[in-house]
């Protein structure tokens, strides 16, 4: 008894003792980050005019947290960002869904996207300018079209991917077309879309700030071109650290949400047996 | 049994059918683009649109414009850059991506920071190494190599990570010199996951390259393109898009054949599972 006992615990502290280690060493090489920066530009490596140390790029970051007008530049690139991905998600999963359950139109359909698909978003810049100018639109466009074909894939194969057996199953006992679809072809799919709309969150956020460097839309983006013609370095730095953040936040926030719309699935449970 | 039964049929008329079948796949590859070609040339006859010309004057300006000195000048340069960009991406990130995966502590020491480099949209980059670089070719190259690199090494190092603890032993047990387990399991093992981020970063490469010409002006298929908008030569801007999609489509080709190549035993062993 006392023996089956023992390993318990020192099972569970070892795993604590090593998340500990973990986030110790974690945060032991975000300092070590921090500090390389730091002395990269004291040592002259290469001159503060260009890369301004850790602590300035930090105190400008700081001042910047506390002016409104930050936080509504945050906010344009976030409305941008959300409505475009809103809309490529809405769009892929509909067209996507019609295409996937249907052989015939996929079948006609497989060269157009294969070569739409791989088409760089950005060689729609200029178009885009010349359809909106330089406004929320455009930028909208681009963001939409980079985004869209990452849910596409992904939910046609995800519809592709309902298990031919249960599917039998469904129409043996009679489930009417509607009902197939609410348990079988969704429940399948789910997933995939989840993978899909992470994947384009961050397409489409890469793609609102390209655009506003590249055709000036409001945002945090636009921000970092003026200090740039403006020779603010420090600000240009303490942007790119937000644009950072803000792509980290959002890689967290989806992997976060698909482990809630999942928790169900085969997939999330088998990552945690705890 | 059903799907047996017409797989016999099949076979016996297949003299027959072949020819058929290739019919109709190329009928259902070209049959849907064709339509929307001619859709969109009747829609830019009958009402023409001043960006929308039409898809016969666009394939003339494409071969205008490309087709001579430009693809020497622009062009080659351009897919010349891409190419070493890529290549030192996805060297970089096997090498760093295998050392960091296989020891632990580096791993967690690094990890935050690199979740950190991953998420930088990558074109933010580009003005700040404009700024140490200068502007060059280099620059260029180093811009790609900043933004595609990410994918390949955390997925190298995820790849590394989960290589199979009870094949990692036996490989001990036989006494395997460290090179031969690099070689014949720590890299196989993580090859698809390899694969997977080497996908993820061709389309961030080909986008770097296209914002590193439109940033700073001077040469090559995205200063090109954006020459042509601003001087509202559209036919040629058009020509240039297309252009661009050519080269998505050539490096998914590339792609896909290298992948079938390397990843050819997992996709068997993918294949005899699921049957």
């Amino acid at each position: 008894m006392t023996t089956a006992s023992a390993p318990v615990p020192r099972l569970r502290s070892r795993r604590q003792t090593h998340g500990l280690r973990k986030l110790l060493l974690g945060i032991v090489g975000i300092a070590g980050f921090l500090l390389t920066w730091e002395l990269i530009p004291l040592a002259k490596i290469v001159s503060p005019e260009y890369l301004p140390p850790a602590s300035t790029v930090l105190g400008v970051l700081v001042t910047e947290f506390m002016d409104l007008e930050f936080w509504r530049n945050v906010g344009r690139t976030m409305t941008t960002w959300g409505v475009g991905l809103l809309i490529a998600t809405v769009a892929a999963t509909a067209i996507g869904t019609i295409v996937g359950l249907v052989p015939a139109l996929r079948r006609f359909t497989h060269t157009t996207v294969e070569f739409l698909r791989p088409i760089p978003s950005v060689a729609l810049i200029p178009l885009a300018i010349l359809m909106f100018g330089f406004q929320m639109p455009a930028a909208l466009l681009i963001v939409v079209y980079a985004s869209f074909w990452q849910v596409f894939v992904q939910v046609l194969y995800g519809v592709a991917d309902v298990d031919t057996v249960a599917r039998d199953t469904a129409r043996s006992f009679g489930l009417t077309r509607a009902e197939r679809f609410r348990n079988l072809v969704l429940p399948t799919a789910l997933p995939y879309i989840m993978t899909g709309v992470r994947l384009g969150a961050a397409v489409a956020l890469i793609l609102t700030v390209t655009a506003e460097l590249l055709i000036a839309v409001p945002g945090i983006g636009r921000i970092i071109v003026f200090a740039r013609s403006a020779g603010d370095v420090p600000t240009v730095y303490a942007y790119v650290v937000v644009a950072g953040l803000l792509g980290l936040i959002v890689n967290l926030v989806f992997r976060l949400v698909e482990r809630r719309v999942l928790s169900w699935h085969q997939s999330v449970r088998g990552e945690d047996p705890a | 049994m059903t799907s047996m039964e017409t797989r016999t049929i099949a076979v016996l008329r297949r003299p027959r059918s072949r020819s058929r079948s290739i019919l109709s796949s190329i009928w259902f590859a070209l049959g849907f683009p064709f339509f929307l070609l001619v859709l969109w040339g009747v829609w830019a006859t009958i009402s023409p649109q001043k960006f929308f010309p039409s898809p016969i004057t666009i394939f003339q300006a494409f071969i205008k414009t490309w087709i001579g000195p430009a693809f020497v000048d622009d062009v080659l340069p351009s897919l010349l850059r891409l190419a070493v960009g890529i290549v030192l991406s996805i060297v970089v990130g096997i090498v760093a991506g295998t050392v960091i995966g296989l020891v632990r502590w580096l791993r967690d020491l690094l990890e935050p920071v690199l979740e950190f480099f991953r998420a930088v949209p990558p074109p933010v980059l580009v003005p700040i190494l404009m700024l140490i670089f200068g502007p060059g070719d280099a620059t260029r190259v180093i811009v790609i190599v900043a933004g595609a690199v990410w994918p390949v090494l955390l997925n190298t190092i995820e790849g590394v990570r989960s290589t199979d603890s009870v094949m990692t032993e036996t490989a001990r047990s036989y006494a395997l010199t460290r090179w031969e387990r690099l070689r014949f399991l720590v890299l196989p093992a993580a090859s698809p996951r390899i694969m997977t981020g080497v996908r993820q970063s061709l389309s961030v490469a080909l986008i770097l390259m296209v914002i590193s010409e439109m940033f700073n002006n001077s040469s090559g298929l995205g200063y090109r393109i954006t020459y042509f908008q601003t001087n509202y030569l559209i036919p040629e801007m058009w020509s240039g898009i297309l252009l661009l999609g050519l080269v998505g489509v050539l490096l998914a080709t590339i792609f896909g054949i290298v992948e079938r190549r390397v990843l050819a035993w997992y996709h068997g062993i993918k294949e005899v599972e699921r049957a």
